[in-house]
């Protein structure tokens, strides 16, 4: 959902929020395991989609699983969801380490 | 059942939330929230979707949020709800009060108690994590007999659980459902019929919390499902005057599967560490089960 | 058309609740305060108040209630009275944070152990500091015209906070005198239908209230709260001078004062006691004495200018309070005295309790008192706090 366009609230004025994501600022730092697909193995069922708690993930043109890393918290649901194992778990230092090479 | 590939595809719970990894409620409150849509007024009263929230200017639900103090959801929908009506809104916009279980079991229930006996216009959901989950897991009125919780840390609770949905169901509202965030779709499917009635419908939602339940954050799913499967956890409804079973549990109470043996559910959480080294306990444990399971067959009728 | 009706002070809330018509009343009946919520009751099952009645299970949910209903910017209306309102304390805070402009007659009685019923200020006086106008009346006119103008108040874009007037049990609550009444249509000039301007639950523009804020913006809100308070204070005089080209009636402002311009020694109480010290003031008058009567109308904001320039002419305060807070000394003293030492003013103040749970304050109970103040006046002190009346 893309938040309503309005003039800037005066929230000096009074305790009010808007919807606006990033609430708890970017959660994925809290991330110890990484997602990481396999875009062979992926049927596109969408379970991991439909069990993650952070919205993190949508589906690509192909039906295949897109994870939001900024806001993924790494929980793994949908790595023990999948029916056919096509997320594993990575550890997160040894991810980026695989992303720096 | 709807499919998964129906599920709506706008979420109107942000990126960015405060929820723990692994969170069952906010998976709970991601799916009620596409059934009910957009033209649906929130109120939260002190618990994990407080937190849930994040932090003041900004806030992970787009849908209007009054939170409100710990015992009101009850009467601050009532509220809502009777000012709906003056403007002729009421049968337009949902009103939902999103509560934990300390709200709703303990010092909730005279405000949602209150609210139902006046035929209240809305939705009261209990996410019933089994624990104060908000303040550091203290021992509530939901949390299982033997479990640990922070006010009971060595003995474990010494009392079963009320069974709250049973006592919704008796104030004569015309639905009550228990649920499991373990299946989204039922939830979905819930919160789509609970929206077209009319009156107070109270519906909980068993949510995983692997963060008081003491296990893995990958688990939180399997093992609200163990819950169910193990009839730990019975998913039921109450439509008018009509009880049945829901899901998983109506093929338990029809004999078409064992329940799965309680220690697959009580041993692998920490919460269960000192119950399941007492064999009376766990009897005792299981015969609250039982109990629960044998009023909702004379209920359903079967 | 105005008509002249004979009610009690608890039917003059009503009737104004009538005539303001809130969209939402909550209410849960309480002695001494059964008697406004069983009026409305009978108005709108007659048809003739078209508000959502809800007949909550507590008060605490009574505000919750109207804390809901106010929130989708909507005129909210309740009613209670002593253990009532305590129960509330925490949605009154609530209601004062949120700014929604709640208003509230408080039937002013005691709280218990002993249960008693009867007129005390304790429980509106503890209520101090949850962010709630507070307006204490004298006679039953005073409470149907300060709950309109409380409306008129409290839902000002500037103020946006709720407000309570508060009528002493029995003495106004069950007393019949004659008051003016209006129809809706009539006020709607001084009291036009409420616009909240500035958060409303609404789907079409969604926005939460009160998720957690840290310590850099907590401050920041508080002050907006206090903020809010000094336009009431801005605005009291503005909505009573309206009120008065409106209706012809003028209350008194913040401190209704009667032959105070030369007087010596000033009795300052509030409710009705403020009123009966009109007469002990007119006796003393007869005999030759100056005294003068300040009653204290607003408690909050707390008019502390006006009582540095009622200490400019006087020689002596005489303060009642009709509650105590133990282990100090009343509330309404402790504050006239902050303020006189914050305008470098060092006139005696002779503090009093008296009138506790009903106990009968007469008008010669008052000249007793006044005299006090003489004595402190001629000899430049004070004595120790007085539990007038009390028995040992």
């Amino acid at each position: 959902m893309t938040p309503l366009k309005r003039n800037p609230p005066n929230r000096r004025f009074t305790c009010i929020t808007y919807p606006e994501a990033g609430a708890m600022g970017l959660t994925g730092d809290w991330r110890i395991f990484r997602p990481v697909v396999d875009k062979e193995k992926c049927t596109g069922c969408q379970i991991c989609w439909m069990y993650c708690p952070d919205t993190a993930i949508t589906m690509d043109e192909n039906n295949k699983p897109v994870f939001n890393l900024e806001y993924c918290k790494g929980c793994m649901i949908c790595e023990t969801n999948c029916p056919v194992k096509a997320i594993s778990r990575v550890r997160e230092t040894e991810a980026e380490a695989a992303v720096e090479k | 059942m709807v499919t998964i590939k129906e599920l709506p595809r706008d979420e109107y719970i942000e990126l960015g939330h405060a929820a723990c990894a692994g969170c069952g409620a906010t998976i709970a409150i991601r799916h009620a929230l596409k059934a009910l849509g957009g033209n649906t007024i929130l109120t939260v009263p002190a618990c994990c979707m407080s937190v849930i929230q994040g932090l003041f200017p900004k806030n992970a639900l787009h849908l209007p949020v009054l939170n409100t103090a710990f015992e009101t959801a009850g009467a601050a929908a009532s509220g809502i709800a009777a000012g709906l009506k003056f403007m002729g809104k009421d049968k337009d916009i949902n009103v939902m009060a999103w509560a934990g279980d300390g709200g709703t079991y303990d010092i909730g229930i005279q405000a949602l108690s209150g609210a139902a006996e006046r035929q209240t216009n809305f939705i009261y959901t209990c996410y019933n994590n089994e624990s104060y989950g908000n303040t550091g897991q203290q021992r509530s009125g939901a949390t299982p007999y033997g479990a640990f919780s922070t006010t009971t840390p060595i003995i474990g609770k010494q009392e079963h659980r009320k069974p709250m949905a049973r006592i919704m169901a008796e104030h004569g509202i015309p639905y009550t459902a228990s649920i499991s965030a373990a299946y989204p779709r039922l939830v979905f499917e819930t919160y789509s019929k609970a929206k077209d009635v009319v009156g107070t419908r109270f519906i909980e939602v068993h949510a995983m919390c692997p963060t008081g339940w003491r296990c893995a954050t990958w688990d939180s799913v399997k093992f609200g499902k163990l819950a169910v499967e193990t009839g730990v956890w019975i998913m039921w409804e109450k439509e008018g005057d009509e009880w049945r079973f829901l899901g998983l549990s109506k093929r338990i109470a029809e004999g078409k599967i064992k329940r799965k043996p309680l220690m697959d559910y009580l041993k692998p959480q920490g919460r269960f560490r000192t119950l399941i080294k007492d064999p009376e306990r766990v009897k005792e444990f299981e015969r609250g089960i039982n109990r629960e399971w044998e009023i909702l067959k004379k209920r359903v009728g079967c | 058309m105005s008509k002249i009706v004979s009610v009690t002070g608890n039917h003059s809330a009503s009737w104004a609740a009538r005539t303001a018509i809130p969209a939402v009343i909550a209410a849960y009946p309480i002695t001494p305060q059964t008697t406004i919520v069983e009026k409305i009751a009978e108005f709108v099952e007659n048809g003739d108040l078209k508000s959502e009645y809800v007949r909550v299970e507590s008060e605490h949910s009574a505000m919750a209630a109207c804390i809901g209903a106010s929130a989708l910017g909507l005129r909210t209306f309740t009613a209670t009275s002593s253990h009532g309102l305590a129960l509330m304390h925490e949605m009154l805070h609530w209601a004062g944070r949120a700014r929604l402009p709640v208003v509230m007659p408080v039937v002013n009685r005691s709280l218990g152990p002993p249960w008693n019923i009867w007129v005390d200020h304790s429980d509106s006086m503890a209520q101090r500091d949850t962010g709630w106008i507070q307006f204490y009346a004298s006679n039953n006119q005073e409470v149907y015209d300060t709950v309109l103008m409380l409306f008129r108040l409290c839902e000002a874009p500037k103020v946006l906070l709720p407000g309570m007037v508060a009528l002493d049990a029995y003495i106004l609550s069950h007393t019949f005198t004659s008051i003016e009444v209006y129809d809706h249509e009539e006020i709607t000039d001084f009291l036009p239908s409420y616009q909240a301007e500035h958060w409303k639950l609404d789907p079409k523009d969604p926005m939460a209230t009160g998720n957690i804020a840290g310590p850099e913006y907590y401050y920041e809100l508080s002050y907006a709260v206090h903020e809010g308070f000094e336009a009431a204070r801005k605005m009291i005089p503005k909505v009573e001078a309206d009120f008065k080209k409106h209706f012809g009636r003028f209350h008194g402002g913040f401190i209704d004062t009667y032959q105070c311009d030369d007087a010596e020694v000033i009795f300052i109480a509030m409710g009705t006691m403020g009123e009966e010290a009109q007469l002990a003031v007119e006796e003393l008058r007869n005999e030759g004495i100056r005294a003068g009567s300040a009653r204290l109308r607003v408690f909050r904001p707390f008019p502390a200018e006006q009582i540095q320039a009622l200490a400019n002419k006087a020689k002596a305060f005489v303060v009642v309070d009709r509650s105590l807070s133990y282990g100090h000394l009343g509330g309404a003293v402790t504050e006239i005295r902050s303020a006189l030492y914050r305008g470098g003013q060092t006139i005696p103040v002779q503090g009093v309790i008296a009138g506790l749970g009903g106990r009968d304050v007469r008008y010669t109970d008052i000249k007793k008192l006044i005299h006090l103040g003489f004595d402190a006046a001629d000899k430049g002190e004070v004595k120790p706090d007085i539990f007038y009346g009390l028995k040992r």
